[in-house]
């Protein structure tokens, strides 16, 4: 054991902290999940990715650092405790691209990588259905074999900032004659062509965050399905598990949440009382106990681990701290809590309530927090099915 | 950064866990419960056997010269069996204050015999006079005064006093300091008991984790045997979720323990908060497992007859002791806020 950084480790926070100070904007952005928003933070993608930093985990030829598990959590404390704007490219650098690193082909590596980390080709994600939400093997969206290609027709929702991204990628039932988690097929398809609507939804918030994706007789070509035809359910597991796992929630963005709340502790401090200020407390320390659990699982994943349930736990963790620490700041807040984003007068211009409303998503993406704990309780601690 | 116990350190845990498994079943912790200490003095002699006991020892004093880091794992497999008797005490805070604090008279008489596990320590703090397994002792290690005391018990009163975990042999401690037994002068002793306390809050974090570990383990067998509506308990998602809660507790705990002995034996500069963190949690967890497991066995863990009531006890001990959270929440918050 070993809990200090080697100094390639501390190197590298360096190298980072040197860029991201230098660069990061001063002003906040608008929210990501606004038009205007997304526009803005596309922007600050190409700057990241035209010096590296967009994803520093990846092959050097695709744009990336080859940096190692440890160095990507470190680039992630570091942008989150500068402040950084959000990563509106997350679906595709942290979700779809490690699919495709394990079930990819060369070609689609090629094509897809680079203007996916650069922001040029940006990513939604397109799982849940009107039907089908966590019992994602019910979906009904279809893919019809078709010369060179399939056709895709079907409904798909709460696609996250899918009304301004250009592709997606999801399941889509390809063999009629089987059920549920067989015979469905893992495709990327575009979202600007014939035959798809794209209808955004405003989320809790107000923000247009996700949208509905219809599809009438799509055409994909065969070099659009990632993993074997029929297989996709494999396929769309492995991204599953590195969403609600590592890649989605770094502990670098809790830490700094709960940096944020101190500091909100400091000037509110006239309203507080011992039970807010156990809270505050409690908050910093859970954002440590996710930094000591990550790194606990990091070693073991650099070992040559696969991540396993761990992941299960990391969720339901991550997101109800995350609910916790901004509970804890609306009633540091108290009255002006309400003030919402854009009013003069909100405290921190109405980032924690927002912030708020964003966690409160976090129990319910990324398979629930409820489907979390039977994963648990059933494939941990092996208590029967039924 | 690497997050992992080396192999040595996998191993001992192994050989701690196996003699444990051997001869520490619950029925020994009952009989130490039911007024019959002996009943677990074998098991003590095995434990020094394998070295266990004389881990933190220098080799000189014939033990193994081992770090707290090095102590987390056989403690919890401890904590997991519940072994009754003054083990940190002894292991994490008596054999290193005699190493560090004794006079040369005082290290001949009990050092190695103690390392050897033929002298079990207890330990009270300045103005702690309520010690557990004071009873079960055969030298007490006290801080009176600020100066450090290391008296025969046979020179000790001691008074039982009843704790909630009857197999803790709770005792009130009393004695005449004297330049006789008074510890060394010439050392910071102010500075060595409050590593010391550290120390012993970190053992009984390491402790609580094994603790936990039994209670959950316990739980969900009993959630797999258990029928009612014609199918396990465990199959209703009411009970799954419970028990995944727990160990949401109990995981979360864990590396913060594991953290704080490695922040403790490379004496990092935040290791005192590390402690306080790794109690905090330790304890929390330790008693929400508790009370769950409680819950999934219904009235018959509602009694002394299951065993679960023997760890409950413990946790609920050691969550309080060394510290509890208002105690370390309160150092956290110092430091942070
Ligand atoms: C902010 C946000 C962003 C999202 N982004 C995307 C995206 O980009 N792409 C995408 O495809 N989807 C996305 N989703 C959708 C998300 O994946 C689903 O909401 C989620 O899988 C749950 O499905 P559902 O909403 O249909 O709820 P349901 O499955 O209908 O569940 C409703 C309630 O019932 C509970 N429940 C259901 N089944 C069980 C069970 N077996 N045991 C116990 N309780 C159960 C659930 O836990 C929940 O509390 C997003 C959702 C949100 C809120």
């Amino acid at each position: 054991m070993d809990l200090d950084f080697t100094d390639t480790e501390a190197a590298f926070r360096k190298e980072c902290r040197v860029w991201l100070e230098a660069n990061v904007p001063k002003e906040p952005l608008p929210s990501g999940d606004t038009r205007e928003g997304f526009a803005q933070h596309l922007a600050w993608e190409h700057q990241l990715f035209d010096a590296g930093w967009a994803a520093v985990s990846w092959p050097k030829k695709y744009g990336g650092r080859e940096a190692s598990l440890f160095e990507w959590l470190i680039f992630e404390e570091e942008y989150y405790r500068i402040g950084a704007p959000s990563r509106v490219t997350q679906n595709g650098i942290f979700l779809l691209a490690p699919t495709l690193f394990e079930f990819g082909t060369d070609e689609q590596k090629e094509r897809t990588l680079r203007p996916m980390a650069r922001g040029d080709v940006t990513w939604g994600q397109a799982w849940s259905e009107p039907n089908a939400g966590s019992d994602l093997a019910s979906l009904k969206s279809t893919a019809r074999r078709v010369d060179g290609g399939w056709r895709l027709s079907g409904q798909k929702t709460w696609s996250t900032r899918a009304a301004f991204c250009d592709m997606a990628y999801g399941l889509f039932r390809t063999d009629p004659d089987q059920t549920r988690h067989r015979g469905l097929t893992y495709f990327m398809f575009p979202l600007h062509t014939d035959g798809v609507t794209v209808r955004g939804v405003d989320r809790l918030d107000g923000d247009e965050g996700f949208a509905e994706i219809f599809l009438e007789d799509v055409f994909v070509p065969d070099s659009d399905i990632i993993g074997e035809v029929h297989q996709g359910w494999k396929v769309a597991m492995a991204t599953t598990s590195s969403e609600r796992g590592l890649s989605l929630r770094s502990p670098g963005r809790f830490m700094a949440t709960a940096t944020r709340l101190i500091d909100l502790y400091h000037r509110y401090r006239d309203r507080s009382d011992p039970v807010l200020r156990d809270q505050v407390i409690q908050a910093w320390m859970d954002a440590q106990a996710y930094r000591w659990f990550t790194f606990q699982t990091v070693t073991r994943m650099m070992q040559g681990e696969s991540i396993g349930p761990d992941s299960s736990m990391n969720k339901v963790f991550w997101s109800e701290m995350d609910v916790r620490t901004h509970e804890t700041a609306l009633e540091l807040i108290g009255e002006s809590s309400e003030l919402d984003v854009g009013c003069e007068s909100a405290v921190d211009a109405g980032h924690w309530m927002k912030g708020f409303q964003f966690a409160l998503a976090g129990p319910i993406y990324a398979g629930t927090n409820e489907i979390q704990r039977n994963i648990i309780s059933e494939r941990v601690l092996g208590l029967p099915r039924k | 950064m690497h997050f992992a116990f080396t192999d040595d350190q996998k191993m001992l845990r192994d050989t701690v866990r196996e003699v444990l498994q051997r001869e520490c079943a619950p029925d020994v912790v009952r009989a130490v419960w039911e007024g019959r200490p002996e009943s677990a003095t074998s098991v003590w002699d095995t434990l020094a056997e394998t070295g266990v006991v004389g881990m933190t020892a220098s080799e000189a004093s014939g033990g193994m010269g081992m770090s707290e880091l090095d102590l987390l794992l056989p403690l919890e497999e401890i904590g997991y069996a519940a072994f009754p008797g003054p083990i940190v005490d002894t292991v994490a805070v008596g054999i290193p204050l005699l190493e560090a604090a004794g006079t040369d008279e005082q290290k001949e008489r009990w050092l190695g015999p103690a390392a050897a596990g033929e002298v079990r320590v207890a330990v009270a703090f300045e103005d702690q006079d309520i010690v557990a397994d004071a009873g079960a002792a055969d030298l007490l290690i006290a801080q009176r005064g600020g100066a450090g005391y290391c008296v025969p018990i046979s020179d000790v009163s001691v008074t039982p006093e009843q704790s909630v975990d009857r197999a803790r042999a709770l005792g009130r401690v009393s004695f005449e300091t004297s330049p006789q037994n008074r510890m060394r002068d010439d050392v910071d002793m102010h500075a060595l008991f409050s590593l010391s306390q550290e120390r012993a809050a970190l053992a009984t974090a390491a402790q609580l984790i094994g603790l936990c570990r039994r209670m959950l383990d316990m739980a969900v067998q009993y959630a797999k045997d258990r029928e009612q509506f014609g199918k396990p308990i465990g199959a209703q998602q009411a009970v799954k979720h419970r028990l995944a809660n727990a160990l949401i507790e109990q995981e979360f705990a864990r590396p913060l323990v594991y953290r704080a002995g490695w922040s403790m034996s490379t004496s990092a500069r935040d290791a005192d908060v590390a402690v306080s963190l790794a109690k905090i949690y330790a304890g929390q967890a330790a008693r929400f497992v508790a009370k769950e497991a409680l819950q999934v066995h219904g009235a018959i863990g509602y009694t002394i007859e299951c065993d679960l009531h023997m760890w409950m006890k413990r946790a609920w001990a050691l969550a309080a002791a060394h510290g509890d959270a208002a105690y370390h929440r309160e150092r956290i918050g110092r430091h942070i806020l």
